[in-house]
């Protein structure tokens, strides 16, 4: 008796453990990132110097720094709650993957959480150095030929880092390193949802490479979707 | 005891260790503001009276970003890496060389400016990447370092002779955005960080932070690397050394070396914008 008595604790608990983590009665913050004006007119990219890279574009790349979609959509916007989410303790344990292909960082932003492993693999038939410019993060810089295995890297401080290829002065990209896994990157159509949060007052921060950081806070009471939408003002330049 | 603990772990904090002398940052600050804050700054960030004038930016101590390392790129350098920067001076820079100044001045100095940025307290310096023994200098060695300064395309940056004058070489930046030179090898000035082929080894497996220049440290076996250091050697035309003369004795590099026309500066010669 006694020990089916500890056993069925046993499930009660692992019961309560598996609602924690599922939040049945979470909420959702969903929304749409736009732009108002005109954006920056994007530049065609001359790869003439990397043949093996420009073959692979049958139409010139254009620069990335701001990228938009139909109806005033704007892309690689990170949405992530800045505040009131706990900071998760362990990291994921898949890493967040960045690739040099085509002499083109894809993706062009990318979001993972501090001390996530990070790994970066050149596909490219060049050599590449990859060489992140943090602040607040320790600065490293790598060189990585063709056919050598991907490099793994983890951050440790929460930060928005530029990434540059020195050898490819057109190449820039992003890291977002964020502290819980309440975050998205906006696509083609500029939406973005955060699902499974627990009731609760949250800060949720827009980050956009080229206009900046936009703040809203949203409040969560429930098993509800609230809808938060973010509009960045397009500078022409 | 247990009282004296806790006060030697803070005297610590401003100490530097170089060899067998202790440096103390106290004695440091006086040497600091007297000889350094000009161009390093009061809050040692590099922005001092004479900081703006100078065209490749005093270093910024609160950064703690470093170039001459023995350490992996991403590392604290060690007490004795920076030691030996200000000894030697950084060539083609504004920083000379200290050596004017005592050992324990130096070493009371290094102590001082780990004060600037909180790193020094978070982080450990890095530890020094291992550097065989340098096997002999032979044709062969200096060949396939040939072949590597092409495979692992220095020249992109440096130029197909070394003249620092590669295509990507007009568009490189260091991480302040302002504009820099790769080395220009046909000048045979001095290396940033340092004279000898084991500074040489150390400086393209560790990298020069801050600057476009990367570790090759994963990618590089330690034998290739000495087989680059010798073929290296023998891009400084214009200065002597073992592997250069062995270079020119072969029938390849006398053709190599002397269809070469020296000029430019040590850093990049008649680059096209």
């Amino acid at each position: 008796m006694r020990t089916k008595g500890v056993f069925l604790a046993g499930v009660a608990i692992l019961a309560a453990a598996t609602m924690t983590t599922a939040v049945p009665n979470g909420g959702t913050v969903s929304g749409k990132v736009t732009y108002e004006g005109a954006p920056a007119k994007q530049k065609p990219i001359d790869m003439s110097k990397e043949p093996s890279c420009a073959k692979q574009h049958a139409t010139p790349l254009t620069t990335e720094t701001v990228v938009t979609g139909p109806n005033n959509a704007l892309e690689n916007v990170v949405v992530y709650i800045s505040a009131g989410a706990p900071d998760d303790s362990t990291p994921p344990s898949q890493p967040a993957k960045f690739t040099q292909k085509g002499c083109q960082y894809l993706p062009h932003v990318l979001a993972f959480e501090v001390n996530q492993a990070l790994e970066i693999a050149n596909e490219d038939q060049t050599s590449h150095n990859i060489h992140p410019l943090p602040k607040t993060n320790r600065e490293w810089n790598k060189s990585q030929p063709p056919g050598t295995p991907p490099l793994s890297e983890k951050y440790d401080k929460p930060e928005f880092i530029p990434v540059k290829c020195n050898i490819h002065p057109w190449m820039h990209g992003n890291f977002a390193v964020l502290k819980n896994s309440h975050y998205a990157v906006t696509q083609g159509e500029g939406s973005f949802t955060l699902p499974n949060l627990p009731p609760g007052k949250y800060t949720i921060i827009a980050w956009h490479e080229s206009y900046g950081d936009q703040t809203q806070e949203v409040t969560i009471s429930g098993n509800e979707t609230k809808t938060v939408n973010f509009v960045f003002k397009a500078k022409p330049y | 005891m247990a009282l004296a603990l806790p006060m030697l772990a803070s005297a610590q904090q401003g100490e530097s260790h170089v060899g067998k002398l202790s440096g103390q940052a106290a004695a440091g600050k006086q040497l600091y503001f007297r000889y350094c804050w000009g161009c390093h700054g009061y809050r040692g960030d590099g922005n001092g009276e004479n900081g703006p004038y100078l065209n490749i930016l005093p270093r910024n101590f609160v950064a703690a970003t470093f170039k001459c390392r023995s350490t992996p790129t991403g590392t604290l350098p060690t007490d004795e890496d920076l030691y030996n920067a200000m000894t030697r001076g950084l060539n083609n820079s504004n920083m000379p060389s200290w050596i004017t100044l005592t050992a324990q001045n130096r070493a009371d100095l290094i102590a001082f400016i780990k004060t600037f940025s909180p790193r020094w307290k978070t982080d450990k310096a890095g530890d020094p990447i291992n550097v065989p023994a340098e096997p002999a200098v032979t044709l062969d060695s200096i060949k396939h370092g040939k072949e590597l300064f092409t495979k692992l395309e220095c020249w992109k940056c440096h130029g197909p002779e070394g003249h620092g004058d590669g295509p990507s070489a007009s568009t490189l930046t260091d991480s302040n955005d302002q504009p820099i030179r790769p080395y220009n090898f046909a000048a045979g000035s001095r290396f940033k960080c340092g004279a000898t082929n084991h500074d040489l080894y150390k400086i393209f497996m560790t990298g020069l932070d801050g600057t476009p220049m990367p570790s090759f440290a994963d990618v590089i076996k330690p034998e290739d690397a000495w087989d680059l250091v010798h073929y290296l050697r023998t891009l400084q035309v214009t200065r002597k050394s073992a592997e250069l003369a062995l270079w020119m004795s072969s029938k390849e590099g006398a053709e190599v070396v002397n269809a070469q026309k020296i000029g430019g500066t040590p850093t990049g010669s008649g680059i096209k914008q």
